[in-house]
């Protein structure tokens, strides 16, 4: 009978021991049984405040209904009304800042596991071959998606359904961004990314990969030949520290260190031929997402000793919870209130170690966050071989120098107005291109809310089509 | 999109050509800038230059050095075969304009990469003096095709098999003590093994002619996103995929691009060992 508040269903998991000898998923996933129990412990509560949490307003309380009684077809519909991409959502959105944070069934033991009910309902209909029915409404007008992150995927995937004629532009040869070549297959499997992605051909998407826009298709070739043109080419460039010793060999940007996984399966190597070097000590600077799955990559590589370096503590790391959680059972050591100094090497350029200040906690900055302050004198010098660099990133500077028309900030932010448009008319943009180091459901709101905008712009205004110059 | 091999020429026991069917790289080329190919679905991302392109044909002349293992298995496609990927033009192009005279020096398959810097800097009036080298006679590839289109031409070989016995820098040397005269050399152009880099460099330096070099560092994406082809331009760091290839010579840090290059050369070692292996069973089974 229908259970209220108690304990979450336990979610059973690869063991340690045996999940970072591998890069399979370790959250096995709710089985039939257990998601409709879990389901059961929702109390349908007034105002849904996990709704309202939600940055894309899913309608979460039908969804937990449908599959506290089954019926998991009807679920997984409701859930698409809203999210192209539940599969993954489910198992990377901040999930206890928003709609599991404010559930108040976790007043009373821990709140209902969204997330997982989200994948599991995802899951099934990837298994069980159930897909939405659209019926598309061709219309003539045609438009250009820069970038196929999470933003991109979702505004192809609306603008497709209200009928408009989509080119998705993407400069890897794989499509996906972040969720492709970022986040580990640990966390994330790579046929969950890769069938999202296939859904875009198959409901008529032209995805043209390899298409690197401002270098070799011009951004005003686009302004040229489509009717809208949406800019879905999120934060990519990785920051550096700056200081001495970056140019070492085995220091690496987290970006190339889990492209090199993620991308290229580099931990294949030999069957795959792109190649990785690790030392037994990893350190990585960060304690974001990024950071995390750097670290846990690292270790299942076959490092063995691996250090998160924060600045910071664990109570301010930004990483999403499971990740900090995870990343500490499977034996990362977090090492608190540091920051690197300077990164030293050998006389043949590998990396040895790496300088760090001690940090203490001052009061907070603009995030909210307390600030860091180095302790000074307090250097010290630990020992390691292989540096990974997971300090945020920026928008990338090619395109953004390649459409200077495009007003942006200091930072490199691309500028829209509430609707998401640019200064240039008809041109849209959305995701980490104008937030910054964000997040996935917020690209993927921002996508839908741009698709929204242009077929305001092009079916009822009056003026249509991009601005020329 | 598959790119299908329609030409494909040993031009030395080192050295291959292969002509590609590319049409937005065809049409689009600029003299220094490069592609990124990628030969099947396992394979890694590697940059290589662009010797030519044919726009009515709709392809582009790569020419490549056999030295790991994905350059070894592209030496054994044919025209027929195809690879999965080949995207570009990357990079910036080369900065062409009447400068004057202008030295194109060019080692070992940079030659490849300068041919058609040499050619276009010759059709915007620059007087072109090439300087090519490589370890031995056998090697050295473009020679005729750099005759063509230089007012002069010169041949270093290591081994002292053709032209000047020792390095191209050593002729670089040479022509500028002969053009003496401040403002007689107008610019100097070097693309080949950064430690042949690093010496042109050194030449020139100073005599202050400003001397641009094409940085063929270890690249994955070629759009800015990884940070690995990171170079150090006056300390400053900059990527050769997007802010390059080409930089000032006398301001790019070469021990430092030399030290880079030989990170993953271990696993480089292993590769090619491996796919020698692999060739050898299956040829076993045939
Ligand atoms: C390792 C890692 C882990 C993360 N973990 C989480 C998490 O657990 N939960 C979460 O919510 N968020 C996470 N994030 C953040 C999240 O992934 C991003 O906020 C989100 O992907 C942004 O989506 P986007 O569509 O704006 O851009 P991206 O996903 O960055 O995609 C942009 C795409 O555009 C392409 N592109 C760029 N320029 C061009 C151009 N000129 N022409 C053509 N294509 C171009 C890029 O190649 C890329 O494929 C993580 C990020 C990283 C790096
Ligand atoms: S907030 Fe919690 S209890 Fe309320 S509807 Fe959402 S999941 Fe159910
Ligand atoms: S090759 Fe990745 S940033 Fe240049």
């Amino acid at each position: 009978m229908i259970e209220i508040g108690g304990t979450r269903v336990p979610m059973r998991e690869q063991s340690v021991e045996e999940r970072i000898k591998n890069f399979r998923s370790v959250p096995y996933g709710y089985n039939k049984e257990e998601v409709m129990k879990e389901a059961q412990r929702c109390i349908q509560c007034n105002g849904a405040p996990c709704e309202t949490d939600c940055p894309i307003n899913m309608k979460i309380l039908e969804m937990i209904r449908e599959i506290a009684y089954g019926n998991f077809k009807k679920a997984f519909l409701i859930v698409k009304e809203d999210n192209s991409i539940p599969g993954i959502t489910g198992r990377v959105c901040p999930q206890e800042n928003q709609c599991e944070g404010v559930c108040p069934v976790s007043k009373r033991g821990n709140g209902i596991n969204i997330g997982k009910l989200e994948a599991f309902v995802a899951d099934w209909a990837r298994e069980n071959g159930v897909k939405e029915e659209i019926h598309i409404k061709e219309r003539p007008e045609r438009v250009a998606v820069i970038g196929s992150g999470p933003a991109g995927i979702s505004c192809s995937v609306d603008l497709r359904k209200f009928g408009y004629q989509v080119t998705l532009f993407e400069a890897l040869h794989k499509a996906g961004g972040v969720l492709q070549y970022g986040i580990p297959a640990f966390r994330l499997p790579t046929e969950i990314v890769d069938y999202e992605i296939s859904y875009l051909s198959e409901i008529g998407v032209d995805v043209k990969l390899n298409f690197f826009v401002g270098q070799n298709i011009k951004f005003s070739e686009l302004r040229r030949d489509f009717d809208a043109i949406f800019i879905g080419t999120g934060a990519g460039a990785p920051l550096f520290m700056s200081i001495e010793g970056e140019n070492l060999k085995r220091v690496y940007s987290a970006n190339e260190f889990l492209i090199r996984v993620n991308l290229m399966k580099a931990h294949k190597f030999l069957e795959y031929d792109t190649p990785i070097v690790w030392g037994d000590t990893v350190g990585v600077i960060g304690a974001g997402n990024v950071a995390m799955d750097a670290a846990r990559c690292a270790l299942r590589l076959g490092a063995k000793k691996v250090y998160i370096l924060y600045r910071r503590t664990k109570k301010e790391a930004p990483a999403r919870e499971e990740e900090i959680q995870h990343a500490l059972e499977e034996g990362i050591i977090l090492e608190e209130l540091v920051a690197p100094k300077r990164v030293l090497g050998n006389k043949d350029g590998w990396v040895t170690s790496v300088e760090l200040f001690k940090m203490r906690l001052s009061e907070a900055d603009e995030s909210g966050r307390p600030r860091p302050v180095k302790i000074d004198g307090s250097e010290f010098i630990l020992k390691l071989d292989t540096l990974v660099e997971a300090l945020g990133t920026k928008p990338n500077r090619l395109f953004l120098h390649k459409a200077p028309e495009l007003n942006v900030t200091s930072w490199g932010l691309i500028k829209v107005d509430k609707n998401l448009m640019t200064n240039i008319e008809g041109v849209y943009a959305g995701g980490d291109g104008i937030r910054g180091n964000a997040t996935v459901i917020l690209a993927l709101g921002d996508g839908r809310r741009a698709a929204k905008s242009i077929h305001e712009r092009l079916s009822k205004g009056k003026k249509k089509g991009v601005k020329k110059d | 999109m598959r790119h299908t091999i329609v030409r494909k020429e040993a031009l030395n026991t080192e050295n291959y050509l292969i002509e590609v069917m590319a049409p937005n790289l065809a049409e689009r080329f600029q003299p220094g800038q490069f592609v990124i190919i990628r030969i099947h679905e396992q394979g890694e991302r590697i940059p290589l230059t662009v010797a030519g392109v044919n726009p009515k044909k709709r392809t582009i002349t790569l020419i490549f050095q056999v030295v790991g293992k994905t350059t070894m298995e592209l030496g054994t496609l044919n025209a027929g075969d195809a690879l999965i990927n080949c995207v570009g033009p990357l990079g910036n192009p080369t900065e062409v304009k009447k400068f004057g005279r202008v030295i194109c020096v060019g080692g070992g398959t940079g030659i490849a990469c300068i041919f058609p810097i040499v050619k276009a800097l010759a059709n915007a009036g620059n007087e072109v003096i090439s300087i090519i080298g490589a370890r031995t006679e056998s090697l050295l590839i473009l020679e005729n095709e750099i005759e063509a289109v230089s007012t002069e031409t010169y041949i270093a070989t290591d081994d002292g098999s053709k032209g000047h016995h020792g390095f191209v820098s050593e002729v670089l040397r040479d022509l500028i003590k002969k053009y003496k005269k401040p403002g007689e050399i107008d610019r100097v152009v070097v693309i080949g093994p950064p430690q042949m880099m690093k010496a042109a460099a050194e030449v020139t330096s100073p005599y202050t002619i400003k001397t641009i070099a094409s940085l063929n560092t270890i690249m994955i994406d070629g759009t800015g996103m990884c940070g690995g082809c990171r170079v150090f331009i006056d300390g400053e760091m900059k990527l050769a995929c997007i802010d390059g290839p080409e930089f000032n010579a006398h301001k790019v840090n070469f021990d430092d691009v030399i030290s880079r290059l030989a990170m993953f050369k271990e696993k480089e070692v292993l590769a090619v060992k491996h796919f020698q292996k692999s060739i050898k069973k299956k040829a076993g089974r045939q």
